[in-house]
């Protein structure tokens, strides 16, 4: 009992901190102290925002199908890789090295090269994304098969288990956690790697939207799609964490308990 | 094949390992008469636990074999099943998937499997547990479910590493109990594992000295005290005389 206030201080706080800002941000504008074209006030963002809703909607349908087609594939190719890499230690050896090096090349400067090998339609925003999603989630399901209990898996190998059961029976399982722990994070990436690559090259999304109304000063219109973008990245994470809910049960359960 | 009631069910005949220079058995023998319980007692580094990996078939020995029912089944997993004081079961598995799993490692159907598991689950004490997750239950549900397992995976051996070394001293005493009514029921043969006199004793029909180094069985006692034993037969002389036996022996 005793600890039910702090849990629901600890769940507003950060309520309270964005609520802050938004404060200081339309005193500040309010007051006049930057001028409405360098910071436009939280009322002409939402001003902007319902605006040009009908257009942002068409944009964000064409950026969130490159995000989902790209984190879907990413995540297809980080299972396979990553199941073979430990099924076969020299795969893993040999490709991991590779798969960071993949990851420190810098998103914008692969973009521009994706977009002349293969125009201006969708294919080259969903590799992009495809790049940016498969490495969280393949380093963190190889993590997950290496934390299976070798107990556990020695137990199934005494009850003559071979090694595609005690994939499906110990290591796929002990792995989910950090899987979705991985997709997380990529899910997030997936919105943003889809709008860097847009900016680069293209006719629809929610990039080619910023790029136009960055060159057109429109600040306010361009803090609403920024905005937007970081809701729609909130909500994918959420998305993923409810799929971890229903796919692990037994997690859920434990959480209740706590309680 | 009709076993009679005093056949020998499992032997282990000349078993030697060594793991590169360091020599862990050597020339290990020992019989499980159907039905019965012996224990296993060594001093940590005599090699039980590679005794144990070669019985179930995970390790295979140097020389020697090991018969189930005659049978050779040497470096064969899937006969003789074990459990450790860690229960092992799945968190992510529901008690009787836990227990499922045997069956469904040897082929037989989910529907099936998970009928044949329930089915056990009143004997085993374990009713209205079946669909929870093995972190809602006691510790000793949780020994009592990895022990169904245990049996399902085995063809009437069961192999027993210290199981109740990480309950309470209550529990535990429970537990050896129900332990030897259930053994009794479901006519399962039972190699124990312990570094406990006591519990050794106690529940025994032979004990098994395993020492050195190598290791080998240094002494065979049989403990001829009638079942089912008195509550207060950890009091009796007879009891102290089994324990001075057991540690003059394990001295040397």
């Amino acid at each position: 009992m005793t600890k039910k206030l702090p849990s629901i201080i600890s769940k507003l706080a950060p309520v309270g901190t964005l609520l802050t800002v938004v404060l200081i941000w339309a005193a500040v504008t309010g007051a006049s102290l930057v001028p409405s074209f360098m910071l436009p006030s939280p009322r002409d963002v939402a001003k902007a925002f319902f605006g040009d809703f009908p257009i942002l909607m068409h944009h964000a349908s064409v950026t969130l199908t490159e995000a989902f087609l790209g984190l879907l594939l990413g995540v297809l190719l980080a299972f396979l890789l990553a199941t073979l890499m430990d099924r076969f230690p020299i795969l893993y050896k040999a490709l991991y090295p590779l798969l960071v090096i993949t990851q420190t090349i810098p998103t914008i400067a692969v973009a521009p090269l994706l977009v002349l090998w293969m125009g201006f339609g969708m294919a080259p925003k969903i590799t992009l994304v495809v790049l940016t999603t498969f490495f969280p989630v393949a380093v963190s399901l190889l993590d997950g098969y290496r934390s299976a209990d070798p107990d556990a898996i020695h137990l199934l190998r005494s009850m003559g288990a071979g090694r595609v059961k005690i994939f499906r029976y110990i290591k796929f399982p002990s792995s989910l956690g950090s899987f979705f722990a991985g997709l997380k994070v990529s899910a997030s990436y997936a919105v943003v790697g889809a709008v860097i690559a847009e900016w680069l090259g293209g006719f629809e999304g929610l990039g080619v939207y910023m790029t136009r109304v960055q060159k057109a000063y429109a600040f306010d219109k361009m803090f609403s799609v920024v905005i937007f973008i970081t809701l729609i990245s909130l909500l994918l994470m959420w998305g993923v964490m409810g799929i971890k809910m229903l796919v692990m049960p037994w997690e859920r359960k434990e959480k209740e308990k706590k309680k | 094949m009709p076993i009679s009631p005093n056949s020998v069910l499992l032997e282990a005949r000349g078993i030697s390992k060594s793991f590169g220079e360091n020599k862990v058995l050597e020339n290990v023998d020992f019989t499980l008469k159907k039905g019965e319980l012996v224990c296993l007692l060594g001093v940590s580094g005599a090699g039980k636990t590679t005794l144990f990996n070669i019985l179930s078939g995970l390790i295979t020995p140097d020389s020697g074999q090991v018969l189930l029912n005659g049978v050779n089944i040497t470096g064969r997993p899937g006969k003789i099943s074990y459990m450790l004081q860690k229960d092992l079961l799945l968190p992510y598995r529901t008690v009787v998937d836990n227990v499922a799993l045997p069956l469904l490692v040897r082929g037989v159907p989910k529907k099936q499997a998970r009928e044949k598991a329930a089915s056990y689950f009143q004997k085993f004490g374990l009713q209205g547990t079946e669909k929870k997750y093995p972190n809602k239950l006691s510790g000793g549900m949780r020994q009592r479910a990895a022990l169904l397992r245990t049996y399902l995976a085995s063809d009437g051996v069961a192999l027993l590493d210290e199981p109740f070394s990480a309950l309470d001293t209550i529990t535990k005493s429970a537990m050896h109990e129900w332990y030897l009514d259930i053994m009794r029921e479901i006519e399962l043969t039972t190699l124990f594992i312990t570094h406990d006199m006591d519990e050794a004793v106690k529940l025994s029909d032979r004990i098994c000295i395993l020492s050195g180094h190598p290791g080998k069985i240094i002494c065979d006692i049989p403990v001829t005290e009638p079942r089912p034993r008195a509550h207060d037969f950890n009091l009796s002389s007879a009891f102290l005389d089994y324990k001075r036996q057991i540690a003059e022996n394990l001295i040397l």
